[in-house]
């Protein structure tokens, strides 16, 4: 037999590791790799479209990577939002490797997109969008756990996809099946202690998002929102999206964010903003009317 | 259904209290690991051809006198790391003593082709990484996927599949550097259909797989051993 270069080797890995389906499916492509499974791109030729099918890499003679990936099928499953990507169904390879596979969406990782996003505006709408899928998700008891720019994906017409579930602890998981999940830099400080958090574990994620997305120039009020959802104490972050998201709101509409106190001058500064067509209009009527007086008065 | 492993580990099975056990299981440890060794020595310890070819014999007979393998602790170090790491004090040793081992004597435990290993190292030298980990552990790789191809052939052949093999061998383990036949190309050139290429490179690979793994599972020392360097090899880390 000729001699295997590293290319060889390469091609072999891949040939090793390449999805056979028995049913109409048939792998066109690798869309992304994660820590266990690899997503492919594949033709589903009954449809006459393309979907993306997760497919665990390993060998999992315990089976615990099949049931970790059956959950998150289940829980993307439960989780009918146009920020989530629907799962069409779930299954087990002839070589024994489990599967699901679901919608297919094409975009950019959230960092990537936001650079391209240069306006600050901009820039909070993607975010709120998120924040509207992670309120939905914790609505249904589901927390996220692994929230990080890589894990948030942004189509071409700005539409937001929370992505990989794999981490997520949801209520039917039974606790002792969980284990310590995340990625440093966006773990809460009780993540790293604890395989059991609650949603303001998200919470910390998120400020920690909005953190990265609003670049050095951002105005303090916003940064305080970014550093109360990244307060090291949970009960110190707002305690649900909802609240996060409302602050948010506020900024965005002119007003004063509840996690900020601002000086007197800012306030004055920001109803101007908020305000600037009337205040102009105003002063120039004043200036109107004390020009009038002086000329009549002379 | 889950991956049960098909063979239990060498290493597990140089312990066996059975002494025909530990034999077999130790030839098979230095056929999957006598030329990783070889090539080891020779890169990264600049050994000649002869004194590498030497020195490869007598590290694996002072494996068994000093009964190396049973000392292996699966929780400090996966066993080609240990392995290596054995071969570099063995080496060292010798270089301190100024001397070699005698040879252990008796029937060798396989036949190691030295003349092939040395022919591919000089149409293929690598480049040597600064980890010397990854060099010992691309020539293990490649030692592994050698057989792995090797025993799919056998098994093709045996059961008159030699077609099946060849549509593998065009499509997988055609030169890298050419452009790599079509389906419908590889299919003319055989006289078979497309979807039968498409059906046979499926099987084969499937085989193939199955093979990888198995011998993987021989060659660690644990299962959690054995699922780490399956997700590096399977999970786009080579």
């Amino acid at each position: 037999m000729s001699f295997l270069t590293d290319a060889a080797i390469a091609r072999l890995c891949e040939a090793a590791a390449w999805p056979v389906f028995d049913d109409g499916l048939t792998i066109t492509g690798v869309a992304g790799r994660g820590g266990s499974a690899t997503v492919y791109v594949a033709r589903d030729e009954a449809l006459d479209r393309d979907v993306a099918i997760k497919v665990l890499d390993v060998p999992d003679p315990a089976g615990r990577a099949a049931a970790r990936l059956a959950r998150e099928a289940l829980i993307l499953a439960r989780l009918d939002h146009p920020g989530i990507v629907p799962v069409h169904g779930r299954g087990e390879l002839p070589d024994g490797r489990a599967f699901y596979v679901m919608k297919l969406v094409r975009g950019r990782p959230l960092d990537v997109a936001a650079s391209a996003h240069a306006a600050l505006p901009d820039r909070l709408a993607l975010f709120a969008r998120i924040l509207d899928t992670v309120a939905f998700a914790h609505a249904h008891g589901v927390v996220h756990r692994d929230l990080k720019p890589a894990n948030i994906l942004v189509g071409g017409f700005g539409e937001v996809y929370v992505m990989d579930w794999g981490a997520a602890q949801a209520d039917a998981v039974p606790e002792h099946e969980l284990v310590v999940a995340g990625t440093p830099g966006f773990m809460a400080p009780e993540q790293e202690r604890s395989a059991v958090v609650d949603r303001r574990a998200d919470i910390f994620a998120l400020g920690t998002v909005l953190t990265g997305l609003l670049g050095d120039d951002a105005p303090r009020a916003v940064r305080a929102i970014a550093d109360t959802a990244r307060a090291a104490e949970p009960s110190a972050r707002y305690q649900q999206v909802a609240e996060l998201a409302d602050d948010l709101n506020r900024f965005r509409d002119g007003l004063a964010p509840s996690a900020y106190r601002e000086s007197a001058a800012e306030r004055l500064l920001r109803l101007y903003r908020r305000y600037e067509l009337p205040v102009l209009l105003v002063l120039a009527y004043v200036l109107m009317r004390a020009g009038l007086l002086l000329w009549t008065g002379r | 259904m889950s991956f049960p492993p098909t063979r239990l580990s060498v290493v597990a099975r140089t312990r066996s209290d059975d002494e025909e056990t530990r034999r077999v299981a130790f030839a098979a440890l230095v056929e999957a690991y006598w030329k990783p060794v070889y090539k080891y020595l020779r890169l990264q310890w600049r050994l000649d051809p002869d004194q590498a070819a030497d020195a490869t014999q007598d590290f694996f007979v002072s494996a068994i006198e000093k009964d190396l393998v049973a000392r292996y602790d699966s929780s400090r170090a996966r066993f080609r790391t240990y392995l290596r790491l054995c071969v570099d004090g063995f080496q060292s040793n010798q270089v301190k003593a100024g001397r070699r081992l005698k040879r252990g004597g008796g029937a060798p435990l396989v036949s190691l082709d030295f003349t092939t290993a040395e022919g591919e190292l000089r149409q293929h030298e690598p480049a040597i990484p600064a980890d010397v980990d990854e060099l010992f552990y691309r020539e293990w790789v490649r030692a592994l996927f050698d057989r792995a191809v090797s025993e799919l052939r056998e098994r093709a052949e045996a059961r008159g599949r030699e077609v099946m093999f060849e549509v593998f061998a065009r499509y997988d383990l055609a030169d890298p550097g050419a452009e790599r036949p079509s389906y419908a190309e590889i299919a003319a050139s055989l006289g078979l259909t497309p979807p039968t290429v498409t059906n046979h490179l499926a099987a084969m690979r499937r085989e193939f797989r199955a093979l990888v793994l198995d011998r993987l599972r021989e060659v660690t020392g644990s299962d959690e051993e054995w699922e780490a360097e399956a997700r590096r090899l399977l999970g786009g880390g080579w």
